[in-house]
């Protein structure tokens, strides 16, 4: 038996779960299970009740609503990656979930729970941060919206109490025909990346009408390089530029990839993708 | 305190009711419990791949779920693929065939993973095999062999 000893619940509705949320000293909610089983596993959390969501009705949908997609936090990446409203609607949400683990841990990890675990080099995190994605909390008082700018308080750390429990996520749309790509690089095929870039871009007449470039996996938050895109001419020259601007983020060192390599790597990471989202800007 | 409760899973066709410890991964309770065997525990974290099970026909690593989550699910484990006691499923002939196997260990999880692979994508180049198995490790082979075995077992036309 791996674990230490917990309490169980498995609560059937939103409302019974935000209920034991609610009450429940030292509670950790059981999403996927993809993260917090194998820390469960090796004794790194050892909460006093473990509340199971994954019996809540309710919170697994893909809904488009105008331009904005909304998703359930209790939806499988699986079923993100095989979605066709993710995949015509939000292209870089389809290409870049498909890098999450491996099939075998996408059919039980889910969006809220990668959300929430906030790894740093979490694909889902970056995505989220490149589109400003809203996250919907709900608790005892009611629901509240968090701009993803303000959901990481720092490492692996959401803005998120206790008693509060992440019940959706809104994907703001960008305009049909827009360039997007998702690249990142690790040291094995569904490793956590050492560094990995987000790009959505709409362009007209060969200027940046709207662009959006988020780096994950260099720091505890998704970033973006200090450089204006609007209006811009895309060149060679810009994305240079843009690229250039890595270095001016915060990167962390492990025993495995020191600071100074991660940007580079996310230099590459990020004029990759400028590249490949231009590529794809549908031309009318 | 320890917190158990009774569960209802199907394993191989077979229906179990079992009182389980709410800690008891699906892992060690296939192989405690049920005595099936063939699942094998490598890392439990996640990493190995070896325990792979299907569940409700969709590859999970029995590892990272709980036994109580198993309850009114369908489990098939490595005893649940081939046709019959003396007959091997294609995909483990081939292996067998092909040296996709030496020791064994992560065999039974390289099978339930790829059974669900094949059935999602199958015609899949040598790329999308690699891509397939990447999530299971194995010491043995360098996983060429087991490659081998994949794409004959999904080419239409023998040599």
């Amino acid at each position: 038996m791996k674990p230490a000893p917990f309490r169980y619940h498995a609560p059937a509705t939103l409302d019974e779960a935000i209920g034991l949320l609610d009450t429940l000293e030292d509670a950790r909610v059981l999403a996927g299970g993809q993260s917090l089983m194998p820390m469960l596993n090796f004794r790194i959390v050892q909460p006093a009740h473990i509340v199971d969501i994954n019996r809540v009705q309710g919170l697994s949908y893909i809904r488009r609503e105008g331009e904005v997609l909304e998703v359930g936090a209790m939806t499988r990446q699986r079923d993100l990656e095989f979605s066709d409203v993710v995949a015509e609607a939000f292209p870089l949400l389809h290409e870049a979930v498909r890098l999450v683990g491996h099939r075998q841990t996408r059919n039980r990890g889910t969006l809220g729970g990668s959300l929430c675990q906030l790894d740093p080099s979490a694909e889902l995190v970056t995505v989220a941060a490149a589109v400003d994605a809203t996250i919907v909390v709900a608790s005892k008082a009611g629901t509240r919206e968090i701009p993803f700018a303000d959901f990481p308080l720092g490492l692996m750390s959401p803005a998120i109490e206790a008693n509060e429990l992440v019940v959706s996520v809104r994907f703001p749309l960008w305009k049909r025909g827009h360039g997007f790509a998702f690249e990142e690089f690790a040291r094995r095929h569904g490793d956590f990346a050492v560094a990995s870039a987000a790009v959505l871009l709409e362009m007209e007449h060969g200027r940046v009408e709207r662009g959006s470039v988020v780096v994950g996996g260099l720091d505890s938050r998704p970033q973006r390089p200090k450089v204006g895109l609007h209006g811009r001419q895309s060149s060679t020259a810009l994305f240079d530029e843009v690229a250039a601007a890595c270095d001016g983020l915060e990167a962390m060192s492990d025993s495995h990839v020191d600071a100074g390599y991660r940007k580079r790597v996310a230099r590459a990471m990020v004029r990759r993708a400028l590249e490949r989202a231009r590529g794809r800007v549908a031309t009318d | 305190m320890e917190e158990s409760r009774p569960i209802s899973v199907e394993v191989n066709g077979i229906a179990f009711r079992r009182e389980v410890s709410v800690r008891m991964t699906l892992a060690d309770f296939l192989r405690h419990d049920l005595m099936l065997t063939g699942t094998h525990v490598g890392c439990e974290h996640g990493v190995c791949g070896a325990c792979t099970v299907l569940v409700n026909g969709r590859s999970a690593r029995s590892c990272l779920m709980l036994a109580v989550q198993a309850d009114g699910e369908s489990v098939t484990t490595i005893e649940g693929i081939a046709p019959s006691p003396t007959t091997l499923h294609p995909l483990q002939q081939a292996l067998k065939d092909h040296h996709g196997l030496q020791c064994g260990f992560c065999t039974s999880g390289m099978v339930t993973t790829l059974i669900e692979f094949l059935r999602d994508c199958p015609k899949p180049t040598e790329r999308d095999v690699r891509v397939a198995i990447s999530g299971n490790l194995c010491r043995c082979t360098g996983y060429q062999g087991i490659i081998d075995a994949v794409l004959r077992v999904t080419s239409t036309k023998d040599e």
